[in-house]
């Protein structure tokens, strides 16, 4: 868990969501930015600790950090 | 005063909600107290769960409808038309073919969930489907006479209506040709999004087995990007691809846009609490089914018990009481597993599913629901 100053091109606030939905809305935001754009999706499902950098990897896109704020994650996803 | 309810939108759980309301507030309907609209932009009710048997020759598109007037409670003010704005700082709604706004008290939004194919690149021209009726016709000419080759089934996007019917239509399309001396001429694949078979792991979990037993090959992490219907191949957004003889995709799903435009949430969904199913942007709107998103499946079964719920609620509020009821999640699923075999699911916001051991009973037990459904959509079930 880091401290970030990232200014992501995009957010995505699943936060309520239940599983598989935050991984969905980051893979449907992904779909619709340009390749180098970072897209922040705010999760509060447990279930995106790892399903996040498992699809970032398995997708070959990278994820830069994953910040603890309060009751949930920001994880900061940019497209290959 | 008359307090006037609008219903939008005449799927289940539109229609549910609008009998519900009959039955609880006849007499202050019949009293002219309370009015109850339900608008539809189509003089037919759909039960679109038919459509899975469709491909496989076993119902008929027309199955799947009944002319809304016959299932609605004749108290309710049935109008077939399109509402085109939601304005919910006046309380009003504007019609395609009405010179008048319409004034509400209690808006429920009921409008369902659409098709959004246009969202992937050559997945009309490539892809068939069986999310509407006109998909699974198209698609039963290509299956009855599909007998050999790669038969791919991608789940392109999720959230999408009937969780459980992708992996319900490949189990049932190899049981089809294994009975039809056919399977071993044909591979089948199933893709899904994520890292499993589903998005619910414990069912993930439960049916990941039977694919592997039943030599259904699967592809997990496969979002995708485009199809090429000329090169007949589907590439992913990682970086995969898979060639096909005939696919079928779910296609990506979206509310309608009137509900963003009226800001009441993203892609058509409204985003409502999950307990009292209110619109969180909103004074005295409701949403219920596919249009609510609260995170628990596209189910007709959601739908249900969300009309059961909106209508004490709305009936409390205008008898002046605390609106007490609350939805808890609950949600009943069939999983056909074959063309005579079905487990069952049913799980809650606390609760997660426990798949039932697969049987002809069960089975059965769908094709019964399916066929009394209508009793359902008359609010005697």
């Amino acid at each position: 868990m880091t401290e970030t100053d990232i200014e992501p091109t995009a957010t995505v606030d699943a936060r309520g969501a239940a599983c598989p939905g935050p991984l969905m809305d980051l893979i449907g935001e992904i779909r619709n930015v340009d390749t180098g754009a970072v897209v922040c999706l705010l999760s509060d499902n447990e279930q995106s600790l790892s399903d996040v950098p498992e699809w970032a990897e398995e997708a070959g896109n990278e994820l830069l950090a994953v910040e603890e704020v309060d009751d949930h994650h920001a994880f900061y996803v940019e497209k290959a | 005063m008359t307090e006037h309810v609008v219903i939008v939108g005449g799927g289940t759980g539109g229609s549910v909600l609008a009998n519900d309301l009959a039955d609880q507030l006849g007499a202050e309907i019949d009293a002219g107290d309370v009015r109850v609209t339900l608008i539809n932009d189509c003089p037919d009710h759909v039960y679109k769960p038919v459509w899975l048997y469709v491909p496989f020759g076993k119902r008929e598109p027309s199955d799947a409808r009944r002319p809304l007037d016959e299932l609605v409670d004749d108290r309710i003010d049935l109008q077939i038309n399109r509402v085109t704005d939601i304005d919910t700082d006046e309380e009003t709604l504007r019609l395609q073919d009405g010179r008048d706004v319409v004034e509400y008290d209690h808006l429920v939004l009921a409008t369902g969930s659409t098709l959004a194919a246009d969202e992937i690149p050559g997945l009309a021209e490539g892809g068939h489907d069986y999310y509407s009726e006109s998909g699974a016709t198209e698609l039963r000419e290509e299956l009855l006479s599909f007998t050999e080759g790669h038969l791919v089934l991608s789940v392109v996007g999720s959230p999408h209506m009937c969780p459980a019917a992708p992996l319900e239509f490949v189990f049932m399309a190899d049981d089809w040709l294994r009975e039809r001396g056919l399977r071993e001429d044909v591979e089948i694949t199933y893709t899904y999004p994520i890292q499993r078979v589903h998005g619910n792991p414990h069912i993930a979990e439960w049916a990941r087995p039977i694919m592997d037993e039943r030599d259904i090959a699967v592809e997990t992490f496969f979002n995708a990007e485009e199809v090429d219907p000329e090169e007949d191949v589907v590439r992913s957004m990682e970086g995969t691809e898979i060639d096909y003889d005939l696919l079928v995709g779910i296609p990506p799903h979206r509310g309608i846009d009137m509900i963003a435009d009226a800001g009441l949430g993203d892609r058509g969904w409204v985003d409502v609490d999950k307990h009292t199913l209110e619109a969180e942007a909103a004074d005295n709107v409701y949403a219920l089914g596919d249009t609510a998103a609260t995170g628990v499946p596209k189910a007709g079964s959601v739908a249900h018990y969300q009309a059961g719920i909106v209508a004490q609620r709305i009936a409390s509020e205008i008898r002046g009481y605390p609106a007490t009821a609350t939805y808890d999640g609950k949600t009943l699923c069939f999983i056909e597993t074959g063309m005579d075999a079905a487990s069952f699911v049913e799980f809650d916001y606390e609760s997660p599913p426990s798949p039932a051991a697969p049987s002809e009973k069960l089975h059965w037990s769908k094709l019964a629901y399916n066929e009394s459904y209508w009793l359902t959509a008359r609010g005697l079930l």
